[in-house]
């Protein structure tokens, strides 16, 4: 039971107390490109949902039974990338033979993933918090659900400002960047409920 | 292909200036959210993503005539790696402490776009010195403008700037600006400011840095 | 009920806007004059400060822009008060105009002005006050009612484990937020805005009732909990605001019980003691959402009404 309850704090926590785009900042490029539209965002969402569950369950089989065996732990940052990369293409042509509607949903949007700093960011964090398995893919696929959450929002707000009288200067990433702040005050909001 | 000697300032100024990296093309942002809470974290930020950037350039420039063309990206990727890795290891072991403040940030400089962007866009094809000097532009825009914002944070978030109190005694710091939401507020309006001053200034070339 | 303004969702045009927000400040007089009985001067230089910055900086904003000055339809005004009305009465006044420039500067002008902004701009200022000084924006001072009695700080009825009794609550003689204390003079507004039509009950209600069943949930006193804090000021007040609330029906209910839901769950579980102010702002961000996906399907046929509303 205390163990069911701890799992579901942790998920909150990963969602909306620490969420990734709010409090720490990872993944703000495709947050502040792509979050024009509803759709488009909920696709990327998805997307890096997708990639960040599965990058933290290899990134953790590659560092705990392949580099620290090694003692090549120094390589940590080179391998996950090479890891995110890899699984990237793999999940690409995957999706491209396995489903092909969902392909054409999530595709464009896979390769952009590879630099987003979330996945990396997150097979990081896996290591420096010391999760284990089980941890760990929590981990890559709450804050990935925060990170849907934090950009299906932004888009819905978004879509909201089109037309609205917004000074010239501020048009564009400024304005998206005060509502992220204005936002993020609001998630603030959800501190100390974990 | 033409660059000549007298092009280099102009290479330099580009990074700072009418390209710069946080202020015009708005490449690599969660860094500058993330380090900016104090000057001093956002001058070692820049000054690590500096290092990474023109070793990257150099070493993609001199090897842009043997990369297989369908290879360049994860080629471009692995050097990159390689400079922060060294970086990382440099850092953790002559300044711990700025090591321990940017934490993750450190490694993720390898997916900072800006860095990327670069090989990819000026390294891949130009010679060594001008890549050199390209790294280094981009590398002090993207410091100065860091640099700048942690400032500006820090002072109204903290009421010092580079960790010495210059605000007075009474002063009482506005908290929310060294809190995420001030990161993503200051940025904004900083960037507001700085299109208007563009703007002002129109196309004319002496692109002014007024923010 | 009777329809007597229906123009499309958004309300531009100036004498009905500058109406609307009349009724509002007029029904946010009894708690305002309410707050100044209990707290004395300092209350009304709170109320003053805040009003005069707020209106003061839309004017020069639309001055330095060169855009259409409308400080004469209120809302800046409007804006001013309610923040004023949710700040201890012992705050700095120089924080009570700092967060009406923020209101108006940022939260509104910036995103396009009235009727464009996506957050209450009263509430946003109040989040940034409450982070930026998060003492200041605690300390609150036992009223006094002009008995000469010192002013003693001590902590909202949220933070203490000192009860007071359901009279004392409903009639606000207890240290709390300016106008959020009385909750008589608040009822009396809510019932001024339904009596006018300027805002409907079902918003305000919904939050209530939301509340009330989740406080009883988390384990607390449910009556107590809807009597307390600022969640009744906030639902009548800040939940009801024209363009940061969905249009329809349905995402009305939702959102109200958003808000009730949120309010609770933060006092009951978060590090803050109210949360009222979170949950509007949170809900105020899902209204674009609420909007595109509950669209007014139920009461269709009140669809005037709900144009009106937006």
């Amino acid at each position: 039971m205390n163990g069911i309850v701890n799992v579901l704090l942790f998920m909150v926590s990963c969602v909306f107390t620490n969420n990734f785009i709010f409090s720490k900042f990872l993944g703000c490029c495709p947050f502040l490109g792509v979050s024009n539209k509803v759709e488009t965002a909920a696709s990327m969402g998805l997307a890096v949902t997708f990639v960040m569950t599965i990058a933290s369950l290899f990134s953790y089989m590659v560092y705990h039974w392949i580099l620290v065996p090694l003692g090549l732990t120094f390589m940590e940052t080179i391998a996950f990338i090479l890891v995110i990369a890899a699984l990237v293409q793999f999940v690409e042509m995957f999706l491209k033979k396995a489903s092909p509607s969902l392909y054409g949903a999530l595709g464009i949007y896979l390769p952009l993933i590879t630099t987003n700093c979330a996945v990396l960011g997150v097979a990081t964090l896996n290591v420096s918090e010391g999760y284990n398995l089980f941890y760990s893919v929590l981990n890559g696929a709450f804050s990935a659900i925060g990170f849907l959450v934090a950009i299906v929002l932004m888009a819905g707000v978004r879509e909201r400002l089109e037309g609205s009288k917004i000074p010239e200067c501020m048009k564009g990433f400024p304005i998206s960047l005060v509502t992220a702040g204005l936002m993020a005050m609001a998630f603030m909001g959800f501190s100390g409920l974990v | 292909m033409s660059e000549e000697k007298k092009s280099l300032g102009k290479v330099l100024v580009n990074g700072i200036l009418s390209e710069n990296p946080t202020f015009r093309l708005v490449l690599g942002t969660c860094p500058t959210l993330a380090v900016t809470t104090s000057a001093v974290n956002g001058l070692g930020m820049g000054a690590a993503a500096t290092f990474v950037l023109v070793g990257s350039n150099i070493v993609v420039s001199l090897l842009r005539k043997f990369i297989p063309d369908n290879v360049r990206i994860p080629s471009f990727i692995v050097i990159i790696c390689t400079f922060v890795t060294m970086v990382q290891l440099l850092m953790q072991a002559y300044l711990p402490s700025l090591y321990e403040s940017l934490g993750i940030f450190i490694p993720l400089i390898v997916v900072n776009c800006i860095i990327l962007a670069r090989a990819e866009a000026f390294a891949s094809k130009n010679p060594v010195v001008a890549s050199a000097v390209d790294g280094f532009g981009m590398g002090i825009g993207f410091t100065l403008a860091l640099t700048l914002i942690g400032v500006i944070r820090e002072i109204i978030g903290s009421g010092s700037a580079f960790g010495i109190r210059i605000m007075s005694q009474g002063y009482e710091p506005m908290l929310i600006f060294v809190l995420a939401s001030g990161g993503f507020l200051t940025y904004g309006l900083l960037l507001g400011v700085f299109n208007a001053v563009v703007n002002r200034i129109g196309r004319s070339k002496g692109e002014g840095e007024g923010a | 009920m009777s329809l007597r303004l229906s123009t499309a969702p958004h309300i531009r045009s100036h004498a009905s806007t500058g109406r609307i927000m009349l009724n509002v400040i007029i029904a946010l007089l009894p708690a305002a004059c309410a707050g100044v009985y209990f707290y004395g001067v300092p209350a009304l230089n709170v109320i003053l400060v805040s009003c005069a910055a707020a209106v003061i900086s839309e004017y020069v904003w639309q001055k330095l822009l060169k855009r259409p000055v409308r400080i004469n339809d209120f809302s800046a005004l409007l804006t001013g008060l309610i923040l004023a009305l949710t700040l201890p009465p012992s705050i700095p006044l120089w924080a009570a105009a700092i967060g009406s420039v923020f209101a108006i500067i940022i939260v509104k002008q910036l995103f396009g002005g009235i009727g464009d902004n996506f957050l209450n701009p009263a509430i946003a200022a109040r989040a940034v006050l409450l982070a930026s000084w998060p003492a200041r924006m605690t300390t609150f001072t036992a009223a006094t009612c002009f008995s000469g009695a010192d002013a003693v700080a001590s902590a909202t009825p949220l933070a203490v484990t000192e009860n007071y009794s359901y009279l004392q609550l409903l009639i606000g003689n207890i240290p709390g937020s300016i106008g959020e204390t009385c909750k008589i003079a608040i009822l009396i507004g809510f019932v001024y805005l339904v009596f006018t039509h300027t805002v409907s009950f079902r918003i305000p209600v919904f939050t209530m009732l939301s509340a009330f069943v989740f406080a009883f949930l988390f384990g607390q006193d449910p009556v107590y909990a809807v009597l307390s804090g600022g969640i009744l000021f906030g639902a009548v007040f800040m939940a009801t605001d024209y363009t940061t609330s969905p249009m329809a029906a349905p995402a009305q209910i939702a959102y109200a019980v958003g808000i009730g839901f949120l309010t609770m769950l933060i006092r009951s579980f978060g590090s803050y003691p109210e949360g009222v102010t979170y949950a509007v702002l949170f809900m105020n961000i899902l209204t674009p959402l609420l909007d595109r996906y509950m669209p007014n399907k139920v009461y269709g046929h009140q669809k005037a009404k709900e144009a009106k509303k937006a």
